[in-house]
């Protein structure tokens, strides 16, 4: 089987590359994906900032929706803390459950020097880095409750700490409880105060920029390097003289500081500051952007911040929350069937005529299956009122669905999916797949559309045991090989 | 010294540390086989919990029940154990797995993902309303033990006397048959296990069905005490349950048991006493802070847990 790699006497072996790697990195080479990723890896540094800050110095510019902006504001904090989060969980491989709180804690402290509650205004310049040192600093303090074992003892003090957080925070009176502290100065820089939606906006921006370019320093550093190896294996790194549990705590700190930095933000660009903002809820959608964009690549984990929030907006709204559902269908269905090249248009056509067959028979036999409407009100949904299956009053116009064949059809769609991933043969898989898309379309248009709010997060529930199932990487990660 | 109300919180902290002590059983047990968080069960707890609802109102609802009230007891915690034991087999199989020879956090942002569907698809199915076991209808709230301060509700005295004869035959299982024998030779060194013929596959889908059906019988004796019960309710007993794990030592059976009913009797005390022992500053909510505090100190001083052994790095 094994074929000799072309000889090349000429050519000095690069060190940590032998045969093997070197030959598949030659045939990585004529791929497309392979050329685009070593153009990626030859641009400098500067280029790639720029190109990753580009979007997003440009994108107000076209945009003149209040709405929009208040969402790209949130995007840009989000982006911020998946990059925090990505510290520990994509340079280190420490699970840190408690990152949401140092997010809260910055928020919090934001409103302890710069609000009419707590009768101080500090100027945001001085505030923002006081924030985040302190709020690295209490990261570094939980952190170090747990030096001995750093790992999954770590996972449970600071799961542990975010629920104290969220007692302490609804419960202490000093915070005012589940009521807030509002109307927080706006930020204030050297005497000029952020007024406008754009001006948070570009303040955020900037502060992304030099987060991504600290982290990018960061990583390329003797640091960053100690953290890889560390997450590689820790033993071996223990071994070459690195101070294991103080490389941990730095990321763990380092997380916890840019945590800190996008609350400051997040206080003011809201005005105001509830404890339930804060919550589990935040920090799962949190792990989903560092896991989809590829854990460990900052222009991957910036990319899954996007698009996670980008699609949380459109799912709370039942006609965009369809077209969504259909375009993001169709497109992991041709994204995870790309061999052999028939299979994808095969499922999606076998689907689509699978499902008039079916509501024809419908129509014909047990015409109580169709004469339901769809939810929502989109373009696309015309085409689906005459696709998928439909019973009456499933889903009643105030959005509530009733009745048990909804809920049924939804187990039913759990199981199958499930039934069909234990199938080996790609031909058979293929063929029961066609089935499963329709029963996942009938449940979404009879019960998911209706309840978009809980939709959406069973959708990142299910995306984060997918996505380590079938791609651990990530969209733009780099796979690793785990050696045995 | 108000007697009668400190005998009330022993009662309930020695109730509250039941419940804890099965989940952190089944906690430990998955820990000690495949050295993995099962971040996902307090989620099952609470599909236990759902599944004893359900059992009860098909059966006629706590006011008017088709069988007798014993019966029902015993097959809601029959049906929640069998349900939840084959949920755990399933997250196992699917999210677990696909992921055994992936990096260490792998499996766990997929535990991560469990629990937040699990949750999601009960709040999908259901609602976010509490639920209500309605088990003052069920059994008068006099019927008990009433000896002087000494007044038990015979409920409390079925959570802690079943959960008392579970852990028993769970220790019997580990101690002297062979399936036992298997678990603790995988949980030594899951390879060697392998090569001394052990199925280890089967052992571990057997571990998590035990320690899930636990788990779904810790929910229904929730229900049962506790009253109301709602899609988020897993997230606190999973939580207390990994913690009286870790600080009764992680992987040991008789660490779980003792760390349960520490954490539970801690609790229970400090929603009693906290607001005495703080001056009125800090309400009965704080007693999480109380429990935080063990938990940590336990890290600092003894990180390996009560009945736990120094882990030994072994090459």
């Amino acid at each position: 089987m094994t074929t000799p790699p072309p000889e090349k006497p000429d050519e000095q072996p690069r060190i940590g590359v032998d045969e093997w790697v070197a030959s598949a990195e030659e045939r990585r080479a004529r791929t497309l994906v392979g050329r685009i990723e070593d153009a990626y890896e030859r641009t400098p540094a500067a280029v790639k900032l720029l190109a990753l800050a580009l979007p997003f110095a440009i994108f107000p510019l076209f945009v003149d929706s209040d709405y929009l902006m208040q969402v790209a504001v949130d995007t840009l904090v989000f982006v911020l803390l998946a990059l925090g989060l990505n510290v520990a969980v994509g340079w280190v491989g420490l699970l840190d459950l408690g990152f949401v709180a140092f997010f809260g804690l910055g928020a919090y402290l934001y409103a302890a020097v710069a609000s009419p509650y707590a009768g101080r205004d500090w100027e945001a310049e001085f505030a923002i880095p006081a924030i985040a040192i302190t709020v690295a600093v209490a990261g570094f303090l939980l952190g170090s409750t747990s030096r001995r074992l750093v790992g999954d003892y770590l996972a449970i003090v600071t799961l542990f700490f975010l629920q104290l957080w969220l007692v302490v925070m609804v419960n202490a009176s000093f915070t005012r409880g589940p009521n807030g502290i509002s109307d927080l100065y706006p930020l204030e820089f050297f005497g000029r105060e952020v007024v406008s939606l754009e001006g948070y906006y570009y303040v955020t921006f900037a502060a992304f920029v030099l987060v991504v370019a600290f982290l990018y320093l960061l990583n390329r550093s003797r640091t960053g390097r100690a953290w890889r190896a560390l997450r590689e294996d820790e033993l071996a790194a223990e071994l070459m003289t690195m101070p294991v549990n103080r490389l941990k705590l730095m990321a763990f700190a380092v997380g916890a500081g840019i945590a800190g930095v996008a609350g400051a933000l997040y206080a003011p660009a809201q005005g105001a500051v509830f404890p339930l903002n804060f919550d589990i809820v935040l920090l799962i959608t949190i792990y989903a952007m560092v896991v989809l964009g590829g854990a460990g690549s900052i222009f991957g984990v910036t990319v899954g911040a996007v698009l996670i929030n980008a699609s949380l907006e459109a799912l709370s709204e039942p006609d965009d929350a369809s077209t969504l559902f259909y375009v993001a269908g169709v497109l992991a269905i041709l994204a995870l069937l790309r061999r052999p090249s028939w299979a994808a248009p095969a499922v999606l056509g076998g689907t689509a005529v699978f499902g008039f067959v079916v509501h024809e028979a419908a129509e014909r036999w047990r015409p109580s299956l169709v004469e339901g409407t769809t939810f929502g009100q989109a373009r696309i949904d015309e085409l689906v009122d005459s696709w998928v299956l439909l019973p009456e009053g499933i889903v009643t116009q105030d959005g509530l669905p009733d009745g048990a064949t909804g809920k049924l059809a939804y187990l039913g769609l759990v199981a199958a999916i499930l039934a069909l991933t234990l199938v080996r043969n790609p031909l058979w898989r293929a063929a029961g797949l066609v089935p499963v898309l329709y029963l996942a379309a009938c449940v979404w248009e009879n019960l998911l559309v209706a309840q978009p709010a809980v939709a959406r997060f069973v959708l990142i529930g299910a995306m984060l045991v997918g996505l380590m199932a079938f791609r651990p990487q990530g969209l733009f990660g780099r796979q690793r090989v785990e050696v045995v | 010294m108000d007697w009668d109300k400190l005998v009330q919180l022993l009662v309930n902290g020695v109730t509250l540390g039941s419940v804890y002590a099965l989940v952190a059983l089944g906690f430990s047990m998955v820990y000690g086989i495949l050295k993995l968080l099962n971040l996902a069960h307090g989620d099952v707890l609470m599909v236990g919990a759902f599944i004893g609802w359900g059992v009860l109102g098909w059966l006629g609802g706590a006011q008017d029940p088709s069988v007798a009230v014993w019966l029902l007891i015993v097959l809601m915690v029959l049906a929640a154990m069998a349900g939840c034991g084959f949920l755990g087999v399933a997250i196992e199989r699917f999210a677990y797995r696909p992921l055994r020879r992936a990096p260490r956090i792998a499996p766990l942002i997929s535990a991560l993902g469990v629990s937040f569907f699990v949750q999601n698809s009960v709040l999908l199915l259901f609602g976010a309303n509490f639920r209500s076991y309605e088990s003052f209808d069920l059994v008068d709230v006099e019927v008990g033990i009433n000896w002087g301060p000494l007044n038990v509700w015979i409920l409390r005295v079925v959570v802690f006397v079943s959960a008392a004869a579970m852990m028993l035959a769970l220790w019997l299982l580990v101690t002297r048959t062979k399936l036992g024998k298997a678990m603790r030779a995988t949980s030594i060194d899951r390879e060697a296990a392998a090569m001394m013929g052990i199925d280890v596959d089967r052992v571990i889908v057997k571990t998590f069905f035990i320690g899930s059906a636990l788990a779904g019988a810790a929910g229904v004796l929730v229900g049962l005490v506790f009253g109301s019960i709602n899609h988020f309710m897993g997230f606190n007993y999973g939580l207390k349950g990994f913690t009286a794990a870790v600080v009764g030592g992680i992987g040991s059976i008789p660490g779980a048991m003792f760390g349960g009913l520490f954490i539970g009797l801690a609790e229970a005390l400090s929603v009693g006493y906290i607001e005495d022992a703080t001056f009125g500053r800090l309400g009965s909510a704080f007693s999480d802070l109380v429990v935080f505090l063990i938990l940590v100190a336990f890290m600092l001083l003894r990180p390996q847990g009560i009945f736990g052994k120094p882990e030994v790095k072994k090459v």
